[in-house]
């Protein structure tokens, strides 16, 4: 469906992106995971067409670049922010994306439905939150109902609330069977999101592997925060170091460093000594 | 999924996707405060010089709307450029910068697509404002007796736009060759700068400087837009050049009736050239 075979784009002297090799069937969900400026963006704006590259991409076999209007056709892009045409109403601008690609008016109501923007059709673009804008942007890229979404960064700008209820919607999208192509930061919703993650750095592929094992083959450690009941804290402290693990204490609890697959084990160790969590999380 | 939208589009340009970008970026000029700003202004300053120039031109016994037009011609030579030039350089920059024109060009549509339906929509949007001023400072003329000259009048009104629309090209060809609308703007006002003033300036400078020949002054002269606009709008309404010595005495005996088809052509020239130049720039842009 996706192929993309040894892309190569450079800004003046600098390498973006550098000979990256994809191919992605009908149905797969990918996640292009990496820290900012990996590259990640960049190889999504070629797909579209939106900037020029080295290499070739094709989507159905059609080139990206010759056959760009039919390419993009096929697809449907959900920009990181969308930040522009802040004086249209949601209407309008669905109408307006509607109109672009050829689809009458009746599918917009049927995408402010699908995506939970019926109620927002009158606002105009600059009233909505944050999260209101991710789904103006899903909606739109919805339209024309398309096999293969784009999707850059799509819960970067979202507080929590928001991001659980974009995570939900895009779970629904992939298990319609749609073809997903999602870039994130965020190592927590590529595991929700896809099943097949390409690490990039510093615009190479690093690794390719599934969601639960990017952690562990990227060497990647965590904070394990633990919430205590009243004076166990410094009996926790002993049996963690005793077991080997980096502990300290912060003003609510004790923080211990883990491996991606050593969670278990802190709590585990703790538990078998009889010290009680009442309460722990994640911090990376 | 209902269904999946397997459609294969053509690549060449299509009429209507044009026609629907040109219409939104309509709808956005009436929506946007700068749109009614010039308007405004361009409207305001045009009916107050019909108002104070014809009564004017009455007592110091002039049988004509000349001073009117002469005031008209002075008032959109400065203005008109400004707006084209800055409404042009902001409107591929800007969009570039906050994420416009990739939104844009995600859709199954082409840069030929989106740069018409930009030049159109906005080039229709400087249409209503320059019309506007005219018409407004027209029925202003027109009440106070100096209605025989409607035809020269509308001359006028269309060499303005196609001035307008040559600053607009001129414009969104500054436009091309940055990504920030805030560089795209301030390069735009120098240009309009340099257009405006100091090419008036370089074009006496150099004829003195190099004693020119007649015809070179004249030629000189119509290779900056704004003088063509004034020269092909002189000739408009009082069919002779004189007013600008032996160079536009040169131009009447040269040309003779056919001066003011050629300085209309000269402006549809400088109305056509930059666009094309913007266009072709566009579609090689590396990166959107």
């Amino acid at each position: 469906m996706i192929a993309i075979q040894h892309l190569t784009k450079r800004y003046g002297q600098t390498e973006v992106v550098r000979d990256f090799t994809l191919d992605m069937a009908d149905g797969d969900a990918v996640a292009l995971w990496g820290p900012n400026g990996a590259g990640k963006t960049t190889v999504v704006r070629c797909i579209l067409g939106l900037v020029r590259y080295e290499g070739v991409i094709t989507v159905d076999g059609l080139d990206a670049l010759d056959r760009g209007k039919a390419v993009r056709a096929r697809m449907g892009y959900v920009p990181q922010e969308l930040s522009f045409y802040d004086e249209m109403t949601v209407d309008d601008l669905l109408d307006y994306s509607a109109s672009l690609r050829g689809i009458g008016p009746d599918r917009v109501d049927e995408v402010a439905e699908t995506v939970g923007l019926s109620e927002h059709l009158s606002k105009k673009v600059r009233e909505l939150s944050g999260g209101l804008k991710q789904r103006l942007g899903l909606a739109a890229a919805l339209l024309p109902d398309p096999q293969i979404l784009l999707l850059d960064e799509p819960t970067s700008n979202l507080d929590a609330k928001a991001r659980d209820s974009a995570i939900e919607l895009l779970e629904r999208l992939r298990h319609e069977g749609r073809t997903l192509l999602v870039t994130s930061h965020h190592i927590e919703e590529v595991g929700m999101l896809v099943d097949r993650v390409v690490a990039m750095e510093e615009g190479e592929i690093s690794v390719i592997c599934e969601p639960t094992d990017l952690a562990e083959k990227l060497g990647l450690r965590a904070w394990l925060h633990l919430i205590l009941t009243n004076g166990s804290a410094d009996r926790a402290l002993t049996v963690l170091r005793d077991r080997g693990f980096n502990a300290k204490m912060n003003s609510r609890g004790v923080l211990v460093e883990v491996s991606a697959q050593g969670k278990g084990e802190a709590v585990a160790a703790l538990q078998h000594a009889g010290v009680e969590i009442r309460d722990l999380e994640v911090w990376r | 999924m209902t269904s999946v939208a397997l459609i294969d589009i053509a690549e060449r340009p299509n009429l209507g996707t044009i026609g629907t970008i040109a219409s939104k970026e309509i709808r956005e000029a009436i929506h946007s405060r700068w749109f009614w700003l010039w308007t405004l202004a361009f409207t305001g300053l045009a009916s107050f010089m019909a108002a104070v120039a014809l009564p004017g031109s009455q007592v110091a016994g002039f049988g004509s709307f000349g001073r009117t037009a002469a005031s008209l011609i002075a008032l959109a030579q400065i203005i008109v450029p400004l707006m084209g030039l800055t409404l042009g350089a902001y409107s591929i920059a800007g969009q570039k910068e906050n994420g416009a024109l990739r939104f844009l060009l995600s859709h199954p549509i082409s840069r030929t697509e989106a740069f018409w339906g930009t030049y159109i929509g906005l080039a229709a949007s400087l249409a209503a404002t320059v019309f506007g001023g005219f018409g407004v400072a027209g029925l202003i003329t027109v009440s106070q007796g100096g209605g025989a000259n409607a035809g020269s009048f509308i001359r006028i009104a269309i060499l303005s736009w196609l001035l307008a629309v040559s600053m607009l090209g001129f414009g969104m060809l500054i436009s091309t060759f940055t990504n920030r609308g805030s560089a795209a703007l301030g390069t735009a006002i120098f240009a309009w700068l340099g257009l405006t003033f100091v090419g008036d300036l370089g074009v006496m400078g150099t004829s003195i400087a190099t004693s020119m020949p007649t015809w070179g002054l004249l030629v000189t002269a119509v290779l900056n837009p704004t003088e063509a606009f004034r020269l092909a709008s002189l000739t408009a309404f009082s069919g002779s050049l004189d007013v600008l010595g032996p160079a536009g005495r040169f131009a009447v005996d040269t040309f003779g009736d056919s001066l003011g088809w050629i300085l209309f052509s000269v402006m549809t020239a400088w109305a056509v050239i930059p666009t094309v130049l913007a266009w072709w720039r566009f579609n090689r842009l590396g990166d959107l």
